[in-house]
């Protein structure tokens, strides 16, 4: 296999490169979900109110928004997704740390993957020191493009190696979560609106779900039609479509048994099983069946498999201890 | 920008002569220079910051607030050492290392330079780098001195001067080969032209001399550097040596001792290792031999070395000969080893132990400077024209408190370079750090740091004290100047 013969991984560094895999991913959905509702209100009626708590719930942080903003006003959540140093999962708490990871493992990542995180981290940083940062979607669209072209030149300057593949592993499995989650609250909040359905808002609402996953034009190719069940479908288990989450667990699987060296279809390690599990789940799935069980439920043990096989992954690999008893360390 | 108005002030200046004329060596700098278009030269230090903050080579300083990082800052103008002056400091730096070498060798054997009376006893065993734990141990080539930065400086007669030898972890050679890289980048014109030596095949240099020192001679031995972490000053120097030699970077946690052998934590399991390139002071390295609290280190691992199984660079230890006090005896060190006269002089030293030392030293306070014994970093050290009457005070009464501690120099009139300074040229102080590596063999890189004071007449050039760097252009020997070789 192509990573036998390289050099051994330290366990740290590879629980740095997937951390760092996994928050450059992060921000770029942060600020991809921002920019679209941005783009989707202006195009709202009057009074649609609202519409900022969603995204909220989709980075999975309502409650700690709660405690300390009152309202979900556009500013609020501008401020507490993008530039919040006390939220965790804001773009710059991700950013700052995808850089304090990179920066531990400078020796193994290119000088050119480093120089562009600490590009990203410097647009953040000098950003959110103004004492009114930009609210605009030009600024979410900049932290897009800066997370694609660490993506791409992550891709296109570092050896596909041990490391590579576990920078690619916390990357879709981050997106296939990002994914899943903004699937699960935008089918709950757009189905309801019966008198909605069919009209143009309607197809509007569900145009700006594609759009959140840059999905909008290949959903098109494949269906056409804009329909919330092939909706799901394609964004659950389209095979191509690089945000699907059939996709994504795909590609980390194939990292996986690249890191293990062993081959496709078998299974060395826990990690290894639960994703295999996983993936062949998806490839087997059918639309019809998922929504008759469930969405909501399907989404939710969707869910605790990823967070089992990020488990499995920190136990198999990143906390080797010494063979023998009573040694050091 | 023009050197019309540029004043050498009477200090030894490294491009001009007392007559304001440019030296020979660097005369087509000089003109490059003037022949820049107005602007340009302070475009071309704009990016230069730019550049070294995007590429991140920023260090911590201490005391500040946590994780503050700064660039060091840069200088365009370069430091130029013609190729004769050149040959004299890497002739005088070979043997001063290999003297050094056997000094620590000696020290932690028979002890024949103390029985001979060279050096008093009490001095090397009061020395709080000196460690008893060292005693018998054999490194490879009985090398205790991997790699070394010593600092040079120049006083007003010119004459270059050893000022310290950092034997320990010396930093800041990723400095010189960035320094380099950027101006390279953005000053191809003026580097075109002049015949400079370059230092880029360091990391080739470093890597071959750890391999070199590797136990029972593997065909292909696992060498990694040992990191205190990303919040050591010098962490992006570990990590850009580590990157430039394809190396692992490790840190106090990845390794273990096992069975008197040493492993790193991997993704596959524990894989041995043979060399240790380290950037740990000796106190850290490991708890269980020396600081019990220490957290960065990696227990046993002395055991493990002291056996054979691992080699360390820079031997634990070594920091003896770097004892400001033990300093001042390095030219009967020389003599004694290598039963020749030490080629570069140090700075007259007072040592304060002495009581006629120490009378004079207290009664001119205000002309020398005091240093204490083991510190570095421009830390612990008087100024003596630049101090107040409290602190001359203060240092009495250190220095009375504990005169072993304590050592004093006169206060040198550093050579300068011009610096640019707003958007004109002035004279600002400097020393020079050259980089020595010695196992089988051993090799000066050319060139070096140039730190400067970037404040008006400051002699401190320490980054942790807002020093600054230039670029040092060792010219390469012209075929008609070798053939009449001479000295100074």
């Amino acid at each position: 296999m192509t990573t036998s013969r390289s050099k051994p991984l330290l366990s740290r560094v590879a629980d740095a490169v997937y951390w760092m895999g996994r928050y450059t991913e992060r921000a770029e959905n942060v600020a991809r979900f921002i920019g679209v509702n941005q783009n989707l209100m202006l195009d709202s009626p009057r009074g649609g109110g609202d519409q900022w708590q969603p995204i909220v719930d989709t980075t999975g942080d309502r409650a700690a928004f709660l405690k300390r903003y009152n309202i979900a006003t556009k500013e609020n959540v501008v401020r507490f997704l993008v530039f919040d140093a006390e939220n965790p999962n804001s773009i710059r708490s991700c950013v700052l740390a995808a850089r304090e990871n990179a920066r531990s493992v400078r020796d193994t990542i290119s000088s050119e993957m480093w120089e562009q995180i600490n590009t990203l981290y410097l647009l953040i940083t000098e950003e959110s020191r103004k004492p009114q940062p930009a609210m605009q979607p030009e600024f979410c669209h900049q932290v897009r493009m800066a997370c694609h072209l660490f993506q791409g030149i992550t891709h296109a300057t570092m050896s596909h190696n041990e490391a590579w593949h576990f920078i690619r592993l916390g990357g879709m499995l981050e997106r296939a979560d990002k994914t899943t989650r903004m699937l699960d609250v935008k089918y709950f909040i757009l189905l309801p609106l019966v008198t909605d359905v069919g009209t143009p808002y309607d197809d509007i609402q569900w145009a700006a779900v594609l759009k959140s996953v840059s999905g909008l034009e290949m959903y098109r190719k494949r269906f056409g039609r804009i329909s919330p069940d092939r909706i799901v479908e394609f964004l659950l288990l389209d095979g191509e479509f690089p945000r699907a989450v059939r996709y994504c667990i795909g590609l980390a699987d194939a990292s996986l048994h690249s890191i293990t060296g062993t081959r496709p279809a078998a299974f060395s390690c826990a990690s290894e099983q639960r994703i295999g599990m996983l993936r062949s789940e998806l490839d087997y799935a059918q639309v019809e069946s998922i929504l008759k069980g469930g969405l909501h439920e399907f989404f939710d043990s969707l869910e605790t498999k990823m967070n089992t096989i990020d488990e499995c992954i920190l136990g198999d690999f990143f906390g080797q201890r010494p063979q023998s008893a009573g040694a050091g360390g | 920008m023009y050197f019309s108005s540029y004043d050498t002030e009477g200090f030894y200046d490294e491009m001009f002569d007392g007559a304001g004329t440019p030296r020979p060596h660097a005369r087509l700098l000089v003109e490059t220079v003037e022949e820049l278009s107005d602007g340009h030269l302070l475009r071309y230090k704009h990016a230069a910051e730019r550049l070294l903050l995007q590429m991140g080579i920023t260090f911590n300083v201490y005391g500040d607030s946590a994780g503050t990082e700064r660039i060091f800052p840069f200088d365009l103008i370069p430091r130029i050492v013609p190729a004769v002056e050149w040959d004299h400091i890497e002739r005088g730096l070979k043997q001063r290392v290999h003297a050094l070498n056997a000094f620590i060798d000696d020290i932690y054997h028979d002890q024949k330079i103390l029985r001979d009376g060279v050096i008093p006893r009490d001095i090397v065993l009061s020395a709080v780098s000196y460690r008893k734990q060292c005693h018998g141990l054999n490194p490879p080539w009985r090398v205790w001195c991997h790699v070394t930065g010593t600092d040079l400086v120049r006083d007003r007669d010119g004459v270059y001067y050893v000022l310290e030898d950092n034997l320990r972890v010396p930093s800041g050679v990723s400095y010189v080969l960035e320094n380099r890289e950027v101006l390279k980048t953005i000053f191809p014109a003026v580097f075109e032209g002049l015949s400079v030596r370059p230092v880029n095949d360091y990391p080739s240099h470093l890597l071959e001399m750890l391999e070199s020192i590797a136990p029972a001679a593997p065909s292909n031995p696992s060498v990694v550097l040992l990191t205190p972490g990303i919040y050591n000053s010098a962490y992006f120097e570990h990590s850009f040596l580590a990157q430039q030699m394809g190396i692992q970077l490790v840190e106090g946690r990845d390794l273990l001792v096992d069975g008197g052998r040493v492993f790193m934590r991997t993704t596959k399991g524990l894989e041995h290792v043979d060399v240790i390139y380290r950037r740990i002071d000796d106190d850290f390295l490991d708890p269980q031999a020396f600081r019990e609290d220490s957290v960065l280190g990696v227990p046993g691992l002395m055991a493990a070395y002291r056996s054979g199984h691992v080699a360390l660079a820079n031997a634990p230890g070594n920091g003896v000969a770097d004892d400001k006090v033990i300093y001042a005896y390095v030219p009967e060190i020389i003599r004694y080893y290598e039963g020749a006269d030490a080629i570069l002089p140090n700075v007259p030293t007072y040592l304060c132990w002495r009581d006629s030392d120490r009378a004079y030293v207290l009664e001119h306070l205000a002309e020398l400077v005091v240093k204490s014994a083991n510190e570095s970093g421009g830390y612990g050290m008087l100024v003596g024209p630049h101090s107040t009457v409290k602190q001359q005070e203060e240092f009495a009464e250190k220095i009375q408190a504990n005169p072993r501690n304590y050592i004093a120099q006169p206060t040198l009139a550093l050579s300068r370079v011009p610096t640019i300074v707003g958007d004109h040229f002035e004279g600002r102080h400097v020393d020079l750090r050259p980089y020595i590596l010695c196992g089988r063999d051993i090799y000066v890189l050319p060139g070096g740091l140039t730190r400067v004071a970037m404040t008006k007449g400051s002699l401190v050039v320490n980054s942790s004290q807002g020093g600054g760097s230039k670029d040092t252009w060792v010219q390469a020997a012209a075929p008609e100047i070798q053939e009449g070789q001479q000295q100074q």
